[in-house]
């Protein structure tokens, strides 16, 4: 089995001291390094700024979602991680010993990704900056670590230590992505407000072979860890992802230890594979986590993305997943206002649609922390209730935290939406559905372009000019909808015409083709 | 009034329901009670009714 090994990128002097950059991103990360190669995609420069030379250690976020997995695929990463990652669609909930119940988050079939991949997010990175590399247009330069801060006439003006020593760039715009200990963030002194969970986790990433599938299976109270969680997860390479519930007062040094955690993994696998299984360690990490955000993603030239801008609980994968859709939501807005096609205040729209997405990704993982960590006997209690009544009662499954796992969220406030709608409604991300074009195999959204798309719901020859023919029957240039599944997912009867927004979220949905209205929508999308 | 044709006996139910438990395994046996009785109910505005209720009148 080939292992990953870390690359290290070649650090340069900054030739252009004093410069002025049209786009500047602080941290090569997951978040900045998508943001970056998007916005290269769309012919706009980026200067990407990353304290380090190498990609991230450690697994980190592994579980990447269906959303996310299209919005790499629309950056030309999608098949790369469908075929290194392990596709996953079931989890498993155990309590004590005994499975709870398990449940399936896709249970339909026509769609080009699966609910979940699992790849180490230093596979991402890598993939990701030698993407950024392809398109000559996004500067990665490594160890570079700004260490000062000033907002200046329409821009921000950065001081920059490098080995080479200090320079200094100026943004037109800065992009901060770089992650919960934010140096942009604490620079301006913006208030990071949320909420410490009391608790204590240890992750440990395992190399072995082992006879898990590739599911999500999350123990409450097992008996090889009593009174606490277990969470595992396999990941490419033979390796596997255990997460250990420590509680508050654990001592995370010790927790560290590999004998300690060697012992914690060996109890793990005698009850669950046999005294047999050899394995060794490859990362071990103890965290506690925490829920809070920015009041605002925007403040003036400087836009916050991913956990520079949110935090949440791991259990859900809403971090990894939040941020790239945060890159996703802001690179088209970015690039429209740079090309002079939208007004700046197109980018207001980031920090409502984000805002709303952050704050449904800390509701669902702080009601799933709470599930797992208890805060008081009433919460143990009804806890354990819903865990022992889950086994008997399909019922009181509903209750059974260990997760609500990502999902996009519908941006249903949005500033860019026309209503009424006639289907599907604005906000909501377009819904993947298998199609065939000139007889062959497609998915729809594969035919989508990278700026805004028309689709008409019926036979090309009635379609608009310019529009995305999605036709009932076989017909030359259209995308046939085989299975009818676009039209039902999209809730579209013939002749209904839907507007898609260059981050394949839906901004308008008519029930038949009216050419003034759709050039009112498509205004409105770019907040024009 | 009660809905229920017995008030007597179901209240003579929960507390014999109880006999014998501890103050935790109590404790579950009325949380297992409230999620079982919701359920019963099937109507998520009551259910969220009875619990302001219930912490309107501690």
């Amino acid at each position: 089995m080939t292992r990953f090994a870390a690359p290290r990128f070649t650090a340069r002097p900054s030739p252009d001291d004093g410069a002025r950059h049209r786009v500047i991103v602080v941290g090569g990360g997951l978040v900045g390094l998508t943001a970056a190669l998007d916005l290269a995609r769309r012919g706009i420069g980026v200067v990407v700024l990353d304290e380090d030379d190498t990609v991230s250690e450690g697994s980190r976020a592994i579980c990447f979602a269906k959303r996310t997995l299209e919005i790499f695929d629309r950056l030309g990463l999608g098949a790369r991680m469908r075929e290194k990652g392990v596709q996953w669609n079931t989890g498993r909930v155990f309590h004590g010993a005994r499975e709870v119940w398990n449940f399936d988050l896709q249970p339909e079939p026509g769609h080009a990704f699966p609910a979940f991949v699992n790849l180490q997010q230093y596979y991402a990175e890598a993939w990701l900056v030698e993407a950024c590399e392809a398109t000559g247009l996004v500067d990665l330069r490594w160890r570079h670590r700004v260490t000062g801060l000033e907002q200046v006439e329409d821009g921000v003006r950065l001081g920059i230590a490098t080995p080479f020593g200090a320079v200094t760039l100026t943004a037109d715009w800065l992009l901060a992505c770089d992650g919960a200990r934010s140096f942009v963030r604490e620079s301006l002194g913006l208030p990071f407000i949320g909420q410490v969970f009391r608790d204590r986790f240890l992750i440990a990433d395992v190399v072995m072979q082992a006879d898990f599938p590739p599911e999500r299976w999350f123990w409450f109270d097992p008996p090889f860890h009593p009174g606490q969680s277990v969470l595992l997860h396999r990941q490419p390479d033979d390796v596997w992802r255990i997460d250990f519930q420590l509680g508050w007062d654990a001592d995370p040094e010790a927790e560290k230890q590999p004998e300690r955690v060697r012992a914690r993994v060996r109890a793990m696998l005698d009850a669950t594979l046999g005294p047999q299984a050899a394995f060794e360690l490859e990362w071990v990490s103890v965290y506690t986590f925490r829920c809070r955000r920015l009041e605002r993603f925007r403040h003036g030239r400087i836009l916050f993305l991913g956990d520079a801008a949110h935090q949440v609980s791991p259990f859900g994968a809403r971090g990894g997943n939040g941020g790239v859709q945060d890159a996703d939501n802001l690179g088209w807005k970015l690039a429209a206002h740079l090309r002079g096609e939208a007004p700046e205040a197109l980018l207001d729209s980031y920090d409502a649609e984000r805002i709303q997405a952050a704050d449904e990704n800390t509701l669902h993982s702080t009601r799933a922390t709470d599930f797992i960590t208890p805060k008081t006997p009433a919460a143990r209690a009804y806890r354990d209730a819903a865990l022992r009544l889950a086994a008997d009662h399909p019922f009181a499954r509903g209750f059974v935290n260990s997760g609500r796992l990502s999902r996009p969220c519908v941006l249903r406030d949005s500033p860019l939406s026309t209503l009424p709608a006639a289907g599907l409604p604005p906000g909501a991300p377009v819904p993947d559905a298998p199609v065939r074009r000139d007889g062959r195999p497609a998915w729809l959204l594969g035919a989508l372009g990278d700026g805004f798309s028309v689709l008409f719901f019926g036979p090309p020859a009635q379609a608009p000019a310019g529009a995305i023919a999605v036709s009932p029957t076989e017909a030359p240039g259209a995308l046939w909808d085989c299975e009818g599944l676009a039209a039902a997912r999209f809730g579209a009867s013939a002749g209904h015409v839907v507007l898609v927004r260059p981050d394949q979220h839906i901004a308008a949905h008519f029930p038949r083709h009216d050419p003034a209205a759709l050039a009112a929508a498509r205004r409105r999308a770019l907040a024009a | 009034m009660s809905g229920l044709d017995d008030p007597d006996a179901v209240f003579a139910a929960l507390i014999a329901a109880h006999a014998g438990l501890d103050e935790d395994a109590a404790r579950r046996l009325d949380a297992m009670l409230v999620l079982l009785l919701a359920e019963a109910v099937g109507d998520t505005a009551r259910v969220m009714a009875a619990i302001a209720e219930a912490r309107r009148l501690i």
